[in-house]
Parts: C-alpha cells; sequence; structure tokens
C-alpha cells in the first residue's frame, strides 16, 4: 500500500518542486553565463551576486495585469500555455536519477517509474508540447501570431524526426528502450555510448537545440525583435509559463542525453577500479554535473553563434540531418549485428 | 462489480465506432467528417488490442499499428486533396464538392 | 477494483471526447478533443498492457496526424470559415437512423458473441520472456514482414501524393 502509492507521490512532490525551483534559477544562469562571455557581469543588485534575481522576477511577473485579447477563444488561450508547461513537467517521470539511494533508511529508487518503452515515452510526451505553440498563436486572434506559430510548430516537427532516428540509434546499440536498462547497459558494456554513437550524439544535441527553440533555431522567439512570435498577446503569468516552459524542456533534453549517452548516474570510467575513489561521490551528484555540463553547452552555444534563417533551418532539417540520421541507423545496426556473429 | 472482460471493451469500441458513423453521417464541415472517420478507425484498434490481452498473442497489437500507419497515410493524402479543393472553390462544406471538376 | 474504476473512467471520458467532437460547433474545439479522445484512448491501450501501442498511439497519431489536422484548420481559418447552413431535418434523422442501425447490428454481434459459451483461451504463455515492445518487433519483422514493407511503401506513396496534391500550380 505505502510501495505503490505513498512513495512515488512523494517522488512526484519532490521532483517537482526541485524542477521547478531549478527552471526558475536557469533564467539567472542564462543571464550570467551570456554575461560573462560578453565580458560583463549580469544581474548583480538583487541579493549578493544576483542570487536573488528569479524570485523579483517570479514576483513582477505574478503581479501583472492578466490581459485577455479581444475576441479570442478563452478557454484555448488558457490552455496554451498548460499545454506547452505540461508534457516538459511530466517528462521527469522515468529521469532515472540514480539506480537506488538509501534515504532515512529507506531504499528507494530515484526515480518516478521505469518504463519499458521510456525512451518512447519521453520522445511521445515532446511531441505534444507542439500543440500549446499552435494553440497560442491561434487564441492570441492576430494573424502575426497565428503564422509565428505555424512556423514554430513547422520546426519542430521537422526535428522531431531527426532526434527518433536518433534515439532509435542508441536503443540499437543499447538494445533496451527502458532508460534504466540504456544506464545499465553502459555500465556492462563500459564505455559510455558517447563514444559509441558520437554522430547520434552530435545530431541529437543539434536536433535537441532546435527542438527547445533554442538559438540558434529561436526564430520564432527573434521575431520578438520583430513582431511577436507566437507569444506575442501573453502576459504576466501566462508569459512565465511559457517561458519556463522552454528552460523545463531543455532541462528534459539535457537530463535524457546524460542518460543515453553520458552514462546517467554512473562515474567516469565506470568499470577502472582504480579510479573507485570517484564512486563516494553519489550517483545522482554525477548526473546532475552531466545535466550542468550540457546545459552549459547550450548557453554557450546561445552566446556565440548567429541564427538560422527559416529556410536554412528547414532544409538543414530535412535535407541534411535526416539523410545523415538515416545512414547512422543503418551502420549502426550493421555493427551491431556483424558484432553479434 | 464484474471484472471487467473484453465484452466491455467491445461494447465501448462499438459506440465509439457509432459516434463516429454520426459524425460522418451529420456533419458537413469536411474536416469533422476526417475526424470522426479517425474515431471510427480508434474503435477498431480497440477492438483489436482487447482481443490481443485475451488470446495473450501481440499480433493485435501489430494489426494496430498497421492501422494506424494506414490512417496517417490516408489522413496525409485526404487533407492534400482537401487543401487543393479549398483553394479553388473557397468551402469546406461537403454539399458543395458535388461536381468532380470545378 | 482499481481496474474496473479506471476502466469506467476512461470509457465515460473517451465516450464524452468523442461526442464532443461530433458536436462542436469550432472546429479547433473539435480538434482539440480529438486529440483529448486519443490521449485516454492511449491510457486504455496502458491498462490493457499494450505499451508500445500506447506510445506509438501518442507519438504518431496525437502527435502527428492530429497536429496535421490543426494545422490545416488553422491554414483555412485564416480567411475566416463560413458557417454554412444547418442540416434540414430529413437529413437528421436519415443520418440518426443509419446510425443506429449500425449501432444495432455490432451490438448483436458483441451480445451474441458474450451469449456464446467463451471460446477456448489461449494458454497463458509461461511469463513472458520477452518484454512487449520486444515481441512486437520479432513479430513485425519476421511473420509479418511483407504488410510492414507495403505499409512502408504505402506511407511513401502518401507522402508524395500530398506534397503532389498540395502544391500550388505554377
Amino acid at each position: 500500500m505505502i510501495e505503490t502509492y505513498v512513495v512515488p507521490l512523494l517522488k512526484i512532490v519532490v521532483l517537482l518542486n526541485a524542477v521547478l525551483v531549478s527552471v526558475t534559477y536557469m533564467v539567472l544562469l542564462e543571464r550570467k553565463v551570456i554575461a560573462w562571455v560578453q565580458v560583463r557581469l549580469g544581474p548583480m543588485r538583487v541579493g549578493p551576486y544576483g542570487v536573488l534575481q528569479p524570485i523579483a522576477d517570479a514576483i513582477k511577473l505574478i503581479l501583472k495585469e492578466d490581459i485577455t485579447p479581444a475576441r479570442s477563444d478563452r478557454w484555448v488561450f488558457t490552455l496554451a500555455p498548460i499545454v506547452a508547461m505540461v508534457p516538459a513537467l511530466i517528462a521527469f517521470a522515468v529521469i532515472p536519477f540514480d539506480k537506488e539511494a538509501s534515504i532515512l533508511g529507506y531504499h528507494v529508487a530515484l526515480y518516478v517509474a521505469d518504463v519499458n518503452v521510456g525512451l518512447l515515452y519521453v520522445v511521445s510526451v515532446t511531441s505534444v508540447s507542439v500543440y500549446g505553440i499552435i494553440l497560442a498563436g491561434y487564441a492570441s486572434n492576430s494573424k502575426f501570431p497565428l503564422l509565428a506559430g505555424l512556423r514554430a510548430s513547422a520546426q519542430l516537427i521537422s526535428y522531431e524526426i531527426a532526434v527518433t532516428l536518433m534515439l532509435v540509434s542508441v536503443v540499437v546499440s543499447a538494445g533496451t528502450l527502458s532508460m534504466v536498462g540504456i544506464v545499465e547497459a553502459q555500465r556492462t558494456s563500459g564505455v559510455w555510448f558517447a563514444f559509441v554513437q558520437p554522430v547520434a550524439l552530435v545530431i541529437l544535441f543539434i536536433a535537441g537545440l532546435a527542438e527547445t527553440n533554442r538559438a540558434p533555431f529561436d526564430l520564432p522567439e527573434a521575431e520578438q525583435e520583430l513582431t511577436g512570435g507566437f507569444h506575442t498577446e501573453y502576459s504576466g503569468m501566462r508569459f512565465a509559463l511559457f517561458y519556463l516552459a522552454e528552460y523545463a524542456n531543455m532541462i528534459v533534453v539535457s537530463a535524457v542525453a546524460t542518460t543515453i549517452f553520458f552514462g546517467g548516474w554512473l562515474r567516469p570510467f565506470p568499470n577502472v577500479a582504480a579510479l573507485g575513489l570517484l564512486g563516494l561521490i553519489p550517483g545522482w551528484i554525477w548526473f546532475i554535473l552531466k545535466t550542468f555540463v550540457f546545459l552549459y553547452v547550450f548557453i554557450w552555444i546561445r552566446a556565440t553563434l548567429p541564427r538560422y534563417r527559416y529556410d536554412q533551418l528547414m532544409r538543414l532539417g530535412w535535407k541534411i540531418l535526416i539523410p545523415i540520421c538515416i545512414a547512422n541507423l543503418v551502420v549502426s545496426a550493421t555493427v551491431v549485428v556483424l558484432l553479434q556473429r | 462489480m464484474t471484472p471487467i472482460t473484453p465484452y466491455h471493451y467491445l461494447v465501448l469500441s462499438a459506440a465509439l465506432f457509432t459516434i463516429g458513423v454520426i459524425g460522418v453521417m451529420l456533419r458537413r464541415n469536411i474536416i469533422v467528417i476526417f475526424m470522426s472517420i479517425e474515431l471510427m478507425l480508434n474503435a477498431v484498434n480497440i477492438n483489436l488490442a482487447a482481443f490481443s490481452l485475451q488470446w495473450h498473442h501481440v499480433v493485435g497489437q501489430v494489426f494496430g499499428i498497421f492501422v494506424i500507419a494506414v490512417a496517417a497515410a490516408e489522413a496525409a493524402v485526404g487533407l492534400g486533396i482537401l487543401l487543393a479543393f479549398y483553394r479553388n472553390k473557397e468551402t469546406l462544406d461537403i454539399d458543395e464538392m458535388t461536381i468532380l471538376k470545378w | 477494483m482499481l481496474e474496473t474504476v479506471v476502466f469506467y473512467a476512461l470509457a465515460l471520458l473517451i465516450l464524452g471526447f468523442g461526442i464532443l467532437v461530433v458536436t462542436s460547433r469550432n472546429t479547433v474545439h473539435s480538434v482539440l478533443f480529438l486529440v483529448a479522445n486519443f490521449l485516454c484512448i492511449a491510457i486504455l491501450y496502458l491498462s490493457l498492457g499494450a505499451e508500445f501501442l500506447a506510445v506509438i498511439q501518442v507519438l504518431v497519431y496525437a502527435g502527428g496526424i492530429v497536429v496535421l489536422y490543426l494545422f490545416v484548420v488553422m491554414l483555412v481559418s485564416l480567411r475566416g470559415l463560413p458557417d454554412g447552413p444547418r442540416n434540414s431535418r430529413r437529413r437528421t434523422r436519415l443520418g440518426l437512423a443509419m446510425a443506429a442501425a449500425v449501432l444495432a447490428e455490432v451490438s448483436a454481434i458483441v451480445v451474441s458473441a458474450s451469449a456464446r459459451p467463451a471460446g477456448v483461451p489461449a494458454p497463458e504463455l509461461a511469463a513472458p520472456s520477452l518484454g512487449n515492445t520486444e515481441m512486437v518487433g520479432w513479430l513485425l519483422y519476421t511473420d509479418y514482414l511483407v504488410p510492414f514493407e507495403v505499409a512502408s511503401m504505402l506511407l511513401l506513396v502518401a507522402m508524395v501524393g500530398a506534397i503532389v496534391l498540395a502544391r500550388k500550380a505554377e
């Protein structure tokens, strides 16, 4: 009774709180890192070194007036940010932070659920978040957000194919779809899948950038400088939901990439006993460190690269990435079959 | 309460199928007609999955996947035809789509 | 007990959303109810133990096909969808009569099948050593390889056809 209901509930509560807090602090992290790249300091006034800045931002957004456009569809207008945020949060249910940890004497597995089709679950759930963008554009009852929303969602569904094909390549190497199973496969084979499938890692990273509307593929957001993008008519807490949903999606992509390419909770060189000293650091700290490195690279790329034009973006997704993905899948399947002989 | 047998799923699937038929018969907006056809296909899929459970054989789910693939193909082509028609006739009412050539 | 509650709740949601799809005046609302319907059906598949089918339902149906419908609705509504005249009463009655006929036929089959003594159920396989996805994949690539290849050809043909049909005439 307690095992089936109370423990997962507690895990969900802790996880949601952790995710929401870290998403809020991602905002500060991004502003700071981009500032340092541009040889300036970023937010420094609120709290020591600007540490309390996200709280100030949150208070500002909560206290803003809630405006709904004149003849918009009120239900859909309210639903769109929710549909954008919820899939990003749900995807955390299958991400394993550690195999097992003992908290207060209980042995708990640090993941909410180990679904047999965990990786596919993550992909399918993030594909539902496309609706948030389309509905936001539609509900704003105005031409520019509608077109911007359609463009952004066309970009998302184009790069979804590249992401799915690359995940399938990893599944071919690992032999299982379950997230915990993939990390275990990396432990038994002794090498992180980043070295077994480097092409998949690079393409997953690029497609992940496009999936989360991050630079250099952030034309839907850059329209903010031109007209407004799909969240023109949103203000206050609803806009905050879109903003946070983007960061939550980033964290999901980083966490998934960490799990399947960088060994999840395994320490570097998991089978080399000489480095056993590294095993003193608990697995979930390794996981958070690796995810953090990924997030840092996301922000670093945003600060460095100029953005793609829309037709260049679509050409890259369809004409360049998908053929490479298919070739990678064929090659990795062939290698796996040959190695099994 | 009675345990859930596959017959419960059959009844559910029959009801969903009928709702789809009502949609196809009574609505004139062609996109709603397409969506009612998707409802019917899903009703069939529920049937296949229920029987797959009853006979402990996954072939029902394999055919469910084929049904989904066919539904995708049909949706793509159907919507392509719809767009081509809409560009010329500016209407989505099936009562207007009565002639073979505009 | 939990299964019963889950099944009846899901059945209610599925049929409710289905009725809303068919009766909504606003096309975008119909599409949204269709998405909700598909998500509930995916949960139903999970309760049936068809995990792979459930994720494929969400990934392909709810996350692909219905997005396509929504795109078309948006593209069409850019110029404003005029609301046509409502159906004549004769047509409404005729449509409902045909739907009732279909329901009667299908229910007759279901009732007669449940009245017959249950056929010999297949022997419960010794705890499946392969997971659901592996078994589905195994079947797809051995016994049903030809339908699988034909389905992929079908998708290719549909893709080319849709592009050709929807292309602007130059």
